[in-house]
C-alpha cells in the first residue's frame, strides 16, 4: 500500500557555511527551498528542465542543478551558492572581478549559474585549456554573450588565482 | 513545475530498500540521480506515491575489480565512471560514453545504474553494455538474479526488471588487453539524446579482427546488439568493402522513430555512419 503523504518533512543543511534547517514537503525542489524557505535568491530559475544551469549549485563539492534535486536528497549536505562565493567582508572572488572586467554579462540572468560553475570548474582543474573551460561550462547557457567573454572571464580568473596577470581584453 | 505530492523513503540497505518497494506497491518507484525521473515529475508524466531514494545505500556505490570482471554499483555517478581509475585502464569506452551523456552538473549526480536501468532508447550507456557484454545483478525481495545486458530490454521503458525489483550493480567482463574501442555519438547539442550513436569493441590479431562487438543508441524501441554486423566484420582487415556489408547488415536492423532528430531515414544512414567512425577509430587503438 502506498503511505500517506506527511505534510512536511524536516531538513538541515550547511549553507554558505550556515547551518540552516526548515521544514518542507517531499516534493519541494532544492532550488524552491534555497529561494523561498531560505531567502537566497542568486541561484535562479531558468528552464526547469535541467538544461540552462541558471539553478546551479554547488552541492558536496559537486556543481549540480537545483532544480532537479528534491530538498529532503539534501538533508545533512554542504551547498555552496553564489551567495557564498566573495569573501565574507564583500571582497570579490577573482571570478566575480574577472566577470566584470572581461564584460562576461549582459543581462545577468545566468551569471550566478556560470560563476558557482565556474568556481568549481577552476577547483577541479586550476588551469583549463579554451577547450576544457567550454566543455566545463556546457551545462551553462546564455543567450546575450556568445560566450566569447564567459571564457575570458573565468580564463582571467585562472590567471589571477595562480598569480599571474590576464593580458587579453574583452570582445 | 511542481510534480505530484509523494512519501519519500531514505532507506539504508538493498533489502530494506526492495522490501519497501513491494509492500508499497506499483506505484512506488526506486529513485537513483533522479535525472530522468524527476524531469519526468514536474512534467507530471511521472506520479509516484512513493519514492524509495537508493541514495543513502553503500553497497550500492562504488567500482572495483571482482576476477575478470569490473562490478559497478547501480548509484554510482556518471562523473565517478569518468574519474575511476580502474575504468580508464580497463574499460575506456565506458569514460567517453559517460563523458558524451548530457553536461558536468547532470554527470554529477545521474547515475549509471538508472542510465542503464530506465529502459528509455535515448540513454547511452545500454548500447554501451550491450557491446560489452555486461550482466545486470537484480535485487528482489525473493533475492538476487543475473541478467544478461542483451536480454535486459524489450520495448522503450520496458524491461526486464520486475516491480519490486531494482537494479543493483552491473558486472563488465574485463575487455581484451590491446582491445579497440569507441563510442561515436552524433547529437544536436551538448546534453541531447544521440539522433545516432555506435559503441564498438574489437580486437585485432595480425591486421584482421579477431573479435568484434556492435552497440548501437537510440536507432530502435531498445538498444540494439548488431551481432550479424559484427560477424560479418570478424576476419576481415575492415577493408572498405566488408566494412560496407556490415553497416548495411546493421542499418537493416535500425527502427528509428522520425523526430525533431530528423526523418527515420536520415537516422538509420547516420547509425550508419556513426558504425563507420566507431569501427575507424578502434582500429586504430586496438594493438
Amino acid at each position: 500500500m502506498p503511505s500517506p503523504i506527511p505534510k512536511k518533512t524536516h531538513v538541515s543543511m550547511t549553507v554558505n557555511g550556515k547551518a540552516v534547517d526548515g521544514l518542507v514537503e517531499p516534493r519541494t525542489l532544492l532550488i524552491h527551498f534555497l529561494r523561498e524557505g531560505l531567502g537566497l535568491t542568486g541561484p535562479h530559475i531558468g528552464c526547469e528542465t535541467t538544461h540552462c544551469g541558471a539553478c546551479t549549485i554547488d552541492l558536496d563539492g559537486k556543481s549540480v542543478k537545483s532544480c532537479t534535486v528534491f530538498a529532503v536528497q539534501a538533508d545533512g549536505a554542504s551547498i555552496v551558492t553564489i551567495e557564498g562565493i566573495a569573501a565574507p567582508d564583500g571582497t570579490l572572488h577573482a571570478l566575480q572581478e574577472g566577470f566584470r572586467e572581461m564584460h562576461g554579462l549582459q543581462c545577468g540572468f545566468c551569471t550566478p549559474g556560470m560563476i558557482t560553475r565556474a568556481w568549481r570548474l577552476l577547483q577541479e582543474n586550476p588551469n583549463p585549456s579554451e577547450d576544457d573551460i567550454r566543455t566545463g561550462i556546457s551545462g551553462n547557457l546564455c543567450r546575450c554573450t556568445g560566450y566569447q567573454n564567459i571564457v575570458k572571464a573565468i580564463q582571467y580568473a585562472a590567471a589571477r588565482m595562480s598569480g599571474a596577470e590576464f593580458k587579453e581584453a574583452a570582445e | 513545475m511542481i510534480p505530484a505530492a509523494f512519501a519519500y523513503h531514505r532507506p539504508k540497505s538493498i533489502s530494506e530498500a526492495v522490501a519497501l518497494l513491494s509492500d508499497l506497491g506499483e506505484d512506488a518507484r526506486p529513485l537513483s540521480g533522479g535525472h530522468s525521473l524527476i524531469p519526468m515529475m514536474k512534467l507530471r508524466l511521472a506520479k509516484p506515491s512513493d519514492l524509495v531514494d537508493l541514495g543513502a545505500i553503500a553497497e550500492l556505490k562504488g567500482i572495483r575489480e571482482d576476477g575478470a570482471e569490473i562490478v559497478i554499483g547501480a548509484t554510482t555517478t556518471q562523473r565517478e565512471v569518468i574519474g575511476s581509475e580502474l575504468i580508464a585502464a580497463k574499460a575506456p569506452i565506458l569514460k567517453q560514453a559517460a563523458m558524451v551523456i548530457a553536461d558536468p552538473q547532470v554527470r554529477s549526480l545521474g547515475t549509471i545504474g538508472g542510465n542503464v536501468a530506465n529502459g528509455d532508447p535515448g540513454n547511452d550507456m545500454p548500447a554501451v553494455m550491450m557491446c560489452l557484454g555486461a550482466t545486470y545483478q537484480l535485487a528482489g525481495k525473493g533475492g538476487e538474479r543475473r541478467v544478461a545486458a542483451r536480454d535486459f530490454y524489450q520495448g522503450a521503458y520496458f524491461t526486464a526488471l520486475e516491480p519490486g525489483e531494482i537494479l543493483a550493480a552491473i558486472r563488465v567482463p574485463v575487455p581484451a588487453q590491446g582491445h579497440g574501442y569507441a563510442y561515436e555519438k552524433l547529437k544536436r547539442k551538448i546534453g541531447d539524446y544521440a539522433t545516432a550513436a555506435a559503441a564498438v569493441v574489437l580486437t585485432m590479431a595480425g591486421g584482421r579482427a579477431a573479435s568484434c562487438s556492435i552497440g548501437l543508441t537510440n536507432v530502435g524501441e531498445t538498444p540494439l546488439w548488431a551481432e550479424e554486423a559484427a560477424r560479418i566484420l570478424v576476419g576481415s582487415s575492415l577493408d572498405t568493402a566488408t566494412v560496407r556489408r556490415a553497416v548495411a547488415a546493421a542499418e537493416a536492423i535500425t527502427s528509428p522513430a522520425s523526430d525533431t532528430r530528423g526523418p527515420a531515414r536520415y537516422r538509420t544512414k547516420m547509425a550508419g555512419v556513426m558504425l563507420t567512425r566507431a569501427l575507424e577509430r578502434a582500429k586504430s587503438l586496438a594493438r
